[in-house]
């Protein structure tokens, strides 16, 4: 075969190739949690939640609900003294002595009927003494403030992690840098500013489900709507003090996670739960209200920025004080305040850094992951910081940005030295996209309009050595099986492997099936889905999978054939030789092998590929000064800019457009990167608009989607455009990395420096309600 | 709690059910008659992902009552493809990329379809409008409308 043929067939990747699973999912026929089938044992769980913010549990009576017919278990935390949490273990699988917030579990039960597991809640009763609740991260960070967490100094803890005890800190990460304090007096121009970012929730369509069952042998199996079935494998083994390998998780299709079903949540009770019925398998289905009150939440962010340049607008020092309410607990809490502390400057280049990035425990909801992992929270108030500073220093806003952005080699906030990055290029590309600088005409008298840039970036926030592994088996018609581990949650992760197994093996798109639904007890290792690494992590698990089922292949004909495997190739699924010319389909010899010459026998056998991919190169940060070789194993960055119209009698925000440009590394499927950029827009969009739990005294006012209002189709901007910035990941499959979260990382700010342009009004906490902005503009003095 | 028997068509077939009074016609289509695909996102008529056709208008399945649908015809997104044959809302959907996790998306094709039956040929505000009670956290829902534009044309 020539190069000539050769190029002639396509290599799916930069092919936007439909979904694997799009006909199941418009036919109503894909599977998730609450519709596989358990016949009629099945049994129904509901929970008791703390009523309270802070309060300690005296007494629980559980006789009456224990004697109602149907009533199959009840369990509290007496029962499980282990403890839960993925990097910090602070927290026991139902509460045993102390409930941390309203919603925190108490108890659970088990029934035969739903209607008789709400009827048994109503027949216990729970003693409180009621203590002062912690509401606000900055109160929580003194030193006098009602300790959450009196056993902190006693919990397991990664060694990344640094908890206060004694405090509610549960981790403090510092930066040290240059010499800020010498910095001051050497900038022209220095903005201050402190801003308030409100606890958000992740909000799937699919609320958390979950199905727990132990057999008479101890097995236990958990079926649920999961981000992370090793991770929830690992973590209930510790908490239960069974073996990992008793633990089998199967992760169905997942209507939605954005990191509320990573790490594990109420999974823990089911299964708890579960270990009370006899073998019978127990079913917990959050209610949307149990949703909102009980379920992961974004983290609250109190922020101080200081920043300053000097005339040319070059900056040169930062001072930023970040407060995180973790909530009640910290999964996740403890690493976004630690990815947020050294990334602390946002993508700048900036020489002199102090920051302060405290994660601290409030009698609020506990803490997950949400896409984007601290970055939209804190490049929120930064990107207005940077914007205003641009404003007064009498530069514009996309300049300041292409001045002070990472570019290859520059030297990050914590020493390592910058890979190349297409950063300035998004910007360079939004600002043309938006017609930046031009000033549209408002659409009527009483409105104005105003566009805004906001730049970002963000790593994968994970322990250094977060591992990817799978297989690639092939059959006697030729279909390629991949195993894997990670999660396909809409992004479209399944279809992003089938293309890359195609491509290293070099066989038709078509012809690749990915092994799912992924379970433990069958799927190979994969840390969690978070952190938008699977595209590059399991990515690159799969491609050393796909490559040594190539080379198996290869040997073998090259033994059969008498050639040197340097002459053949797998073009299309046939095995060729540039040599010889011979050719002949894999499926002709990947599970039987081939015979030797004369009928003398046979050579082969059934081909399984096997790779892996762990990064090996993340250095740990020195505990003062956050500096180190290697903090992170890659940032994407990009760019957002927005156009918007205020309307001066209501205050209401319209997003007219909205123009996103991102450095992907490579675009594995040009379309689905263009649906994260998409729906990432417009969930920051939602998130800048609409969205915040409100909470009084520790309490959720508006647990329904009437009163917590997310995006509808008619809030969706018609003119959205993506931009895909491709400069190659040095370790990424084909030079990809992620794109999952970054797409709402930039948008809140994006969207205030809009409102900023539009009305000259700075807003320093989301969402920019219609009321928040008319009162807004209204002190100052922009409408009367 | 008292049962009824109730008949009622789902998906063009005539059937015959148990239900008790209180049950949903959502859990009668998930529990009773095995027919999954409509999701249970809210169960307060918030989200839309159950939504299902009553005699050719869209509902919030978790709304009503199993028993007020005696005699009714109800479609699912069962029921849309015609005998494996996807209909023109569910290609278009596929072809426009409007499908991430796929939860919402049979509300949302029963709702999309429900406004094609009544008007063939909708603006883009009169899709918004259709749509608004059908909330997808994934997609921002431009790749939706696009899809129903589509599939109009498609009739």
């Amino acid at each position: 075969m020539t190069t000539e043929i050769k190029e002639r067939i396509p290599s799916p990747i930069g092919e936007s190739k439909p979904r694997l699973e799009n006909d199941q999912k418009v036919t109503g026929a894909a599977i998730f949690a609450d519709d596989i089938q358990f016949g009629n044992s099945l049994l129904y769980a509901r929970i008791m939640h703390s009523p309270h913010p802070h309060a300690l549990i005296k007494s629980i009576d559980t006789s009456k609900a224990e004697a109602l017919p149907g009533v199959k278990a009840v369990v509290t935390g007496a029962d499980f003294p282990g403890y839960l949490g993925l990097y910090l273990q602070d927290r026991h699988i139902f509460c045993r002595d102390r409930v941390r917030y309203v919603g925190d579990p108490v108890l659970g039960v088990a029934a035969t009927s739903e209607e008789i597991a709400v009827k048994a809640l109503d027949l216990i009763d729970v003693e409180y003494e009621v203590l002062e609740p912690v509401l606000n991260a900055e109160e929580g960070a003194k030193p006098d403030a009602p300790l959450i967490h009196p056993d902190l100094g006693n919990y397991k803890v990664a060694n990344f992690i640094f908890p206060q005890p004694g405090t509610n800190i549960s981790n403090h990460f510092k930066l040290r840098k240059g010499d800020v304090d010498g910095a001051w007096e050497k900038c022209s121009t220095i903005v201050e500013r402190k801003f308030w970012v409100p606890h958000i929730q992740h909000v799937p369509i699919e609320p958390h489900t979950a199905i727990a069952q132990w057999d008479e042998t101890g097995e236990i199996t958990l079926w649920a709507s999961s981000q992370s079935p090793f991770a929830q494998r690992n973590l209930l083994a510790q908490a239960l003090g069974v073996s990992q390998s008793s633990v089998r998780v199967i992760a169905p299709k997942i209507g939605g996670g954005f990191g509320c079903k990573a790490g594990i949540s109420m999974e823990a009770l089911v299964v708890a739960i579960a270990s009370k019925t006899n073998g019978r398998p127990v079913k917990l289905l959050l209610t949307r209200e149990e949703e909102f009150h009980t379920a992961f939440v974004r983290q609250e962010l109190i922020a101080y920025y200081k920043m300053g340049c000097d005339e040319n607008g070059k900056i040169l020092a930062m001072e930023n004080t970040y407060y995180w309410g973790g909530g009640a607990s910290t999964e996740y809490g403890v690493n976004v305040t630690r990815a947020a502390g050294y990334s602390c400057t946002g993508p700048y280049e900036v020489p002199n850094v102090k920051a302060d990035s405290l994660c601290v425990y409030t009698n609020h909801p506990v803490g997950g992951a949400y896409r984007g992992f601290g970055m939209p929270e804190m490049h929120t108030g930064l990107e207005q910081c940077v914007d205003e500073l641009a404003y007064k220093a009498g530069i514009d806003p996309v300049d300041i940005r292409s001045i002070n952005c990472v570019k290859e080699g520059c030297e990050t906030v914590t020493g390592f030295k910058m890979h190349p990055t297409g950063l300035s290029q998004c910007i360079e590309e939004t600002a043309k996209a938006i017609q930046w600088g031009q000033k549209s005409p408002a659409s009527a008298p009483n409105k104005r309009r105003g566009k805004g840039t906001a730049i970002m970036w963000k790593a994968p926030a994970m322990p250094p050595n977060a591992g990817s592994s799978a297989w690639v088996e092939l059959a006697e018609d030729g279909t390629v099986n991949v195993g894997l581990g990670g999660q396909d949650l809409g992004q479209g992760a399944f279809t992003v492997m089938a293309q890359m197994a195609a491509a290293a093996l070099g066989v038709p798109y078509e012809s690749v099936r990915i092994s799912s639904p992924v379970d433990t007890r069958y799927s190979p290792y994969e840390w969690q889905t978070v952190a938008s690494r699977l595209t590059w992590s399991m990515g690159n698990a799969v491609v050393a999978a796909a490559t040594d089922a190539r080379r198996q292949v290869l040997d073998l004909v090259s033994e059969a054939w008498d050639e040197d495997p340097e002459d053949l190739d797998i073009r299309d699924g046939i095995v060729v030789s540039y040599k010889s010319e011979q050719e002949q389909p894999i499926k002709d010899i990947v599970v039987y092998g081939l015979p030797k010459p004369d009928d003398q026998g046979w050579l082969g056998g059934p081909i399984i590929g096997r790779g892996k991919f762990m990064p090996s190169y993340v250095t740990g940060l020195d505990a003062e000064t956050g500096q180190g070789t290697r903090s992170v194993v890659h940032y994407t960055t990009g760019s957002q800019s927005v156009e918007v119209e205020v309307d001066l009698d209501t205050g209401c925000v319209e997003v007219l457009r909205g123009v996103s440009a991102f450095d992907v590394g490579r675009a594995i499927n040009p379309a689905l990167v263009e649906a994260q950029i998409e729906g990432g827009f417009v969930q920051g969009m939602s998130s800048a608009l609409f969205e915040e739990m409100i909470m009084v005294d520790g309490f959720m006012q508006n647990p329904s989607f009437v009163d917590y209002r997310i995006a509808t189709t008619t809030d969706a901007p018609s003119d959205l455009q993506s931009i895909i910035v491709e400069v190659p990941q040095d370790d990424g499959p084909w030079g990809a990395r992620g794109i999952g979260e970054h797409p709402m990382v930039p948008t809140v700010a994006a969207i205030a420096n809009a409102i900023y342009d539009a009305v000259g009004i700075r807003m320093m906490s989301p969402p920019f309600s219609a009321e928040k902005v008319y009162l807004a503009m209204l002190e100052a003095g922009i409408v009367e | 709690m008292a049962y009824h028997k109730i008949t009622l068509t789902v998906n063009g077939e005539a059937e015959q059910v148990d239900v008790s009074s209180n049950m949903t016609l959502l859990r009668m289509l998930r529990e009773k008659m095995g027919k999954t695909g409509t999701k249970n996102g809210c169960a307060a008529g918030e989200c839309g992902a159950c939504t299902v056709m009553v005699d050719g208008e869209p509902v919030n399945s978790c709304m009503m009552l199993a028993i007020e649908c005696d005699g009714k015809e109800i479609v699912t997104v069962e029921g849309l493809a015609d005998n494996g044959h996807l209909a023109p809302i569910q290609e278009a959907i596929i072809d426009s990329g409007g499908v991430q996790c796929g939860f919402c998306t049979p509300g949302i094709l029963i709702a999309s379809q429900a406004l094609l039956d009544r008007n063939p040929n909708p603006s883009q505000a009169e899709i918004q409008e259709a749509l608004v009670g059908n909330l997808c956290r994934c997609t921002g829902y431009v790749r939706i409308i696009e899809a129903v534009q589509a599939a109009a044309k498609m009739v």
